[in-house]
């Protein structure tokens, strides 16, 4: 940090960057990990559902979120179309 | 049964033999029979940090592969009464490290020992996995840098979904993090991660934060584990370390920066 620098204050303070980077992109990769079970639960509600109702694999969506204190899991099934 | 203990961190060079030899030793300073494990194959170096380079004669893998006794491979450490070291193999084979060669040694060693500490290697393939996978408790030792700060979210992410406790359903590893290379005067001049900025980030319980020093070089040099430094601020604070894991209450030292008076400036010492 330069002599003037220091005075004019004109430097944001790295460390602060530094943070909010991290915030950011920590938050993003636990979205994107969620947990290790999806994968498998998925198959698992689609074979269940099947059973009653023909449903695409690609129209069953599960996802785990982070909201706050606490974890959300959700659940999409588009059914097809009765027409 | 001895409780088995991982340190961990994701990313290289964060001081995780640091870490364990001194925490080790520590333990066994308090009176607990402890090991100490090198998982890091291929790249044997807790031997050096402990001083007992000359002296292997067998390794873990030996003794995975049949070709040695347990007892023959643990070597006993010269300044601990109650310490041992378990050796890796320099060998170039990944594959030499079997999940259960690995289960194998420590049923054995769970009723020897109090407490099992394994030095994990960098990154997150086999012999971290590896590593991680029997922990009771996992050490996560980071440095207030964005790169270590975001390989030891990935490591906890990791240890909450690939250890043993976690694939049997038992209660999860309990996660410590540990602080180290921290320079109180940069987090002050606001080029540094502060400690609340990582606690905050990574969620995770501070064990305690061990300050950069030139201490750690000429430990390292010695074959001396840093808390064997005495009068040294990375000793005392490997040692309050061992003593919050222990549950003993500890303030938080050297976490300020040391204000140096004038004429001490002006002179030195």
């Amino acid at each position: 940090m330069s002599f003037l620098d220091y005075f004019l204050g004109s430097r944001k303070k790295t460390a602060h960057v530094a943070k909010d980077r991290l915030k950011l992109i920590l938050a993003h990769e636990r979205d994107a990990d969620g947990p290790d079970f999806l994968p498998a639960l998925q198959e698992e509600l689609l074979a269940v559902i099947a059973k009653y109702i023909p449903v695409d694999k690609e129209n069953i969506k599960v996802s785990m979120e982070r909201r706050g204190d606490y974890e959300v899991l959700e659940l999409n099934i588009l059914f097809p179309d009765q027409h | 049964m001895a409780k088995i203990i991982v340190i961990t961190s994701g990313k290289g060079g964060v001081g995780k033999t640091t870490t364990s030899a001194a925490f080790a030793s520590g333990l066994a300073l308090r009176g607990y029979r402890t090991v100490v494990i090198d998982f890091d194959v291929g790249l044997r170096n807790l031997d050096l940090i402990m001083g007992c380079e000359r002296r292997v004669v067998y390794d873990l893998i030996n003794v995975i592969q049949g070709e040695a006794k347990l007892q023959q491979a643990l070597i006993k450490d010269k300044r601990c009464e109650n310490l041992y070291v378990l050796p890796t193999s320099q060998t170039r084979d990944k594959d030499a490290l079997t999940s259960e060669g690995v289960t194998a040694v420590m049923d054995e060693l769970r009723t020897e020992f109090d407490y099992i500490v394994c030095d994990s290697p960098a990154g997150i393939e086999s012999g971290a996995l590896m590593a991680l996978y029997h922990a009771d408790e996992a050490i996560v030792v980071t440095n207030p840098e964005v790169s270590s700060v975001r390989d030891s979210d990935r490591i906890l992410g990791i240890l909450a979904a690939r250890s043993r406790r976690a694939e049997q359903g038992e209660e999860p590893v309990k996660e410590h993090l540990l602080l180290t290379r921290y320079s109180p005067k940069r987090v002050e001049g606001g080029e540094m991660l502060s400690l609340q900025d990582v606690k905050e980030l990574l969620r995770t319980p501070l064990l305690g934060v061990i300050p950069e020093s030139e201490v750690i070089l000429q430990a390292s040099n010695q074959g001396i584990p840093a808390i064997h430094m005495e009068n040294s601020d990375v000793a005392e604070a490997y040692k309050d370390v061992v003593a919050r894991f222990l549950g003993e209450e500890r303030p938080l030292r050297f976490i300020h920066p040391v204000k140096v008076g004038f004429f001490k400036r002006l002179f030195g010492g």
